[in-house]
């Protein structure tokens, strides 16, 4: 299969602090990929250096064949690159149609299209019912859907989600899941950061796992899930001989 | 090359002078540093104080430095009042509204004291203010010594203010992290309004310090603010150390530009410098790279 | 096209009140008014729309003032060209600046203070500078002819003015339904967000601020012309940088016609203040100063705020349509 994103020996330094040490992955073209790891293993770190927010110390990034590393985030996002924001970034003094709106103009220059465009992608994330309403009037769940429905207006081929489950209580994750489901099945590629192991467990087809910095680990979520490394990464060192102690006994 | 003789009276000339600079910077970076605002109305409060100083001198007879005393605390309180009741009520927590507030409060109160005493241009008589002193080749005013004392007294005031009292714990707890402060019950509306009285102070003390050797006018504060200004992004915008270095610096360089270039063009002098370091150093010559 | 009937309602009706009074009172009085909108729609494009709250609009409105004027006495050069060619030296500093800052990633506070400073240096450079006629002022020489852009009527000149006004509201109408339009206020309310979705917010900005000082810089033009006297205060005092902004803030920022609202108030409330106190220095703009701080703690989003929550009160509201602006 043809890979769509190579991250390669990235590197970002902060002062003395190494937040991501020679990290590489690759997605590949419409699949799921995931990227998990215990907080501050360094994931939204890589995301903005992929998406151009934060140029790497080191390391490439290609996409789609070319060396994107250091452009601008405006730029990556005429090349089909969207990504969401962990912390939501909505347009509060918008309406939900008029924030989509933005996204939907990347290929429409004309406000009635791009406005219609916005209808179309609100209701696919389901937010058809909320087209007019502020955005700073949304619940959690209905900000995580407006930063996904922004990003998807770009008509992107790469999608970056960073942490859209997060703060939903299991009914509305439960009603995410297929969302994003459908929205790689349309041939989009999503990368996604996310802590849900169980949304994790049932979307992504390859995870790579993040810890201080370094990928040490990667391959199918079932495989993962038993590594013993990640399982320290996420426990602490000597969980995973401690578990299989507990197991054995 | 110009000979030691007239540099060192240069050098130490612009100490006394950037003293009283470093003292308005010090009180804009305060302001700065916590509430993470821009306080346009800085100058127009300096104007405020150099005019309560004058009438001190005039109506009370009060000597400057005995007005000091009084006008301190009040302008503080003045300061206090103003952020709690007027800038922080009417911003509503947003930036662009802060700008706004602060710049209407300086448009009031620069004409209101136009309105009140014309564009005439004041000064009192002291009887000492040309008194000198003599240090090697340099004899510098008397005043300007006790200003530059003043401020260096003040200056370390202020850092103890902020290293050893519990209020001074809060203001730096804010200036680093509102919200956790606010968690741990720090009232954040009190400390902000302190700290605005502690920035007003300060030019409280600036006014009495300049009152005798210099004139005021409705607009006398406002070149003081923009060297300030100058001096504030210098040192690092929020840093009291960089306020007062760059203060110093600021005093030195002018007095010294002022034998080569003469007075005229020192102003735009400041003002381009101001503009070069904000577009090519934002975060100060002295201050950490954003 | 939806939405420019009002904008044409508007400057009809406008247009008529020469033809009821003659009173150069009154005539003068809306000619510095709808002066006032121009150069506030001019700062309301680029702190309405763009949130960047520029104190420094006088720079434009100078260079406009004085690009014109000293290319008719200079250099005899015709008043219309000399006009546009001042219109688009307005631009260029706005761009030349707006470069500058936005290069820097200067916002917020910062941006408010550079503009300033950029606006004071030009005053003290004018104020020394033998072209601008240093301390003594320029003065344009009178010349009563349509082709030297100077009229016998006042009411000509008016119909200029609210002309121009007209142009800047409909462009104002124009951009807001535009994508460049859409993209401005994307980068106010968040300029991560919007570079995340393809919006280059570096140019967005800088576009904004162009055409901002090209209309500020217009107003300019025409103070010259109507006046026929400039000096370092009147073309780049701060009086111009605070009347631009008050005007949009007061009217409603972000609105189109929040500027026109805004600088009438503006007006009337400075004439009252001069027949109630005799023309008292520094009066009207205490007014100003304090009008300023009651409509940003009380009416945020000015007349036009208040306008849309009346209607929205008396049940012409759309559903849901609650929610602040941030």
């Amino acid at each position: 299969m043809a890979e769509l994103l190579r991250v390669e020996n990235v590197s970002k330094r902060f002062g003395g602090l190494l937040a991501v040490d020679r990290a590489s992955f690759v997605a590949e073209t419409g699949r799921i990929t995931a990227l998990i790891g215990p907080n501050g293993a360094g994931k939204t770190t890589l995301f903005s250096i992929i998406t151009g927010f934060q140029p790497p110390s080191e390391g490439h990034i290609r996409y789609d064949g070319v060396d994107i590393t250091g452009e601008p985030p405006h730029r990556l996002a005429r090349r089909g690159i969207a990504r969401t924001f962990q912390i939501v970034q909505p347009f509060a003094g918008l309406t939900v149609r008029e924030n989509i709106a933005v996204g939907a103009h990347l290929g429409r220059p004309n406000r009635v299209a791009a406005l219609a465009a916005a209808g179309d992608v609100a209701r696919e994330v389901g937010l058809g019912e909320l087209l007019d309403r502020s955005a700073a009037a949304l619940t959690v769940a209905g900000r995580k859907r407006l930063e996904l429905a922004r990003a998807l207006a770009i008509e992107p081929k790469l999608l970056l989600l960073d942490e859209v489950l997060a703060g939903l209580n299991p009914s509305e994750i439960r009603d995410m899941v297929p969302v994003i489901r459908a929205i790689c099945d349309r041939g989009i590629t999503i990368v996604m950061i996310e802590h849900v192991m169980q949304a994790v467990m049932s979307l992504a087809e390859h995870v790579f796992v993040l810890s201080e910095g370094r990928i040490i680990a990667q391959g199918s979520p079932q495989a993962i899930a038993s590594d013993p490394k990640v399982v320290e990464a996420y426990l602490g060192h000597g969980a995973a001989s401690r578990m299989a102690g507990v197991a054995h006994a | 090359m110009l000979s030691p003789v007239i540099l060192f009276p240069a050098v130490l000339n612009g100490l006394m002078t950037g003293a009283v600079y470093a003292l308005v910077a010090l009180g804009l970076t305060l302001i700065y540093g916590v509430l993470h605002i821009i306080n346009f109305a800085h100058g127009a409060l300096l104007t405020a104080a150099m005019f309560a100083a004058f009438f001190a001198h005039k109506l009370l007879g009060l000597d400057p430095y005995v007005a000091a005393v009084l006008l301190t605390p009040l302008f503080f309180v003045l300061g206090y009042g103003l952020q709690r009741f007027v800038i922080g009520p009417a911003a509503h927590g947003e930036d662009r509204n802060i700008l706004l507030v602060t710049l209407g409060l300086a448009v009031v109160i620069e004409n209101a004291l136009l309105y009140a005493f014309r564009a005439d241009t004041r000064t009192i008589n002291l009887p000492y203010a040309f008194n000198v002193v003599e240090i090697g080749p340099a004899f510098l005013a008397v005043p300007r010594v006790v200003a530059f004392v003043v401020v260096i007294f003040v200056a370390l005031a202020l850092w103890l203010i902020l290293r050893l009292t519990d209020t001074g714990k809060a203001i730096r707890a804010v200036a680093k992290e509102k919200l956790g402060a606010e968690l741990s019950g720090i009232d954040v509306a009190h400390i902000y309004a302190v700290t605005f009285g502690l920035g007003t102070a300060c030019l409280a003390i600036a006014a009495c310090l300049l009152i005798s050797t210099y004139y005021v006018n409705p607009q006398a504060g406002n070149a003081f603010v923009l060297i300030a200004f100058t001096i504030v992004v210098l040192g690092g915008m929020g840093s009291v150390a960089g306020a007062l270095i760059g203060g110093l610096f600021v005093g030195v360089v002018e007095s010294l530009s002022g034998l080569w270039l003469g007075e005229s063009l020192g102003q735009i002098g400041i003002f381009v410098m101001f503009i070069l370091v904000l577009l090519f150093r934002p975060s100060g010559l002295f201050g950490e790279r954003a | 096209m939806k939405g420019l009937a009002p904008i044409l309602f508007a400057i009809v009706a406008l247009a008529m009140v020469p033809l009821i009074t003659s009173s150069n009172v009154v005539i003068n009085f809306l000619v510095m008014a709808l002066l006032i909108a121009l150069v506030g729609q001019g700062w309301n494009l680029l702190g309405g729309y763009g949130g960047q709250y520029s104190f420094g609009h006088a720079a434009f409105f100078g260079t406009g003032a004085y690009v014109t004027a000293i290319l008719q006495m200079r250099y005899g050069i015709n008043a219309w060209v000399g006009f546009v060619i001042g219109i688009a030296a307005g631009a260029l500093v706005g761009a030349v600046i707006g470069l500058l800052i936005f290069r820097a990633g200067l916002k917020g506070s910062y941006f408010a203070l550079v503009t300033l400073a950029f606006a004071e240096v030009l005053r003290i450079v004018a104020s020394v500078a033998p072209i601008t006629g240093a301390g003594v002022g320029t003065l344009l020489k009178l010349d009563l002819r349509p082709e030297a852009f100077q009229f016998q009527s006042r009411a000509l000149f008016y119909w200029i003015i609210l002309a121009m006004v007209g142009l800047s509201l409909v462009l104002t109408r124009l951009i807001e339904g535009s994508r460049f339009g859409a993209y401005l206020v994307a980068v106010r309310e968040n300029e991560d967000a919007a570079s995340a979705l393809g919006v280059d917010a570096t140019m967005v900005k800088l576009c904004a601020m162009t055409i901002s000082a090209a209309m500020t810089a217009a107003g300019g033009c025409f103070y010259a012309q109507y006046f026929l006297f400039l000096d370092a205060g009147i073309a780049y005092g701060p009086w111009i940088s605070i009347e631009a902004l008050l005007a949009p803030i007061i009217g409603g920022v972000g609105t189109v016609f929040g500027p026109l609202l805004g600088a009438l108030v503006v007006k009337t409330l400075g004439e009252v203040t001069k027949l109630m106190t005799g023309d008292a220095p520094g009066l009207d703009l205490v007014i100003y100063g304090g009008v300023l701080i009651l409509v940003v703690a009380f009416a945020p989003r000015g007349i036009a705020g208040l306008f849309a929550d009346l209607r929205q009160r008396f049940g012409f509201s759309k559903i849901g349509g609650e929610g602040s602006r941030g």
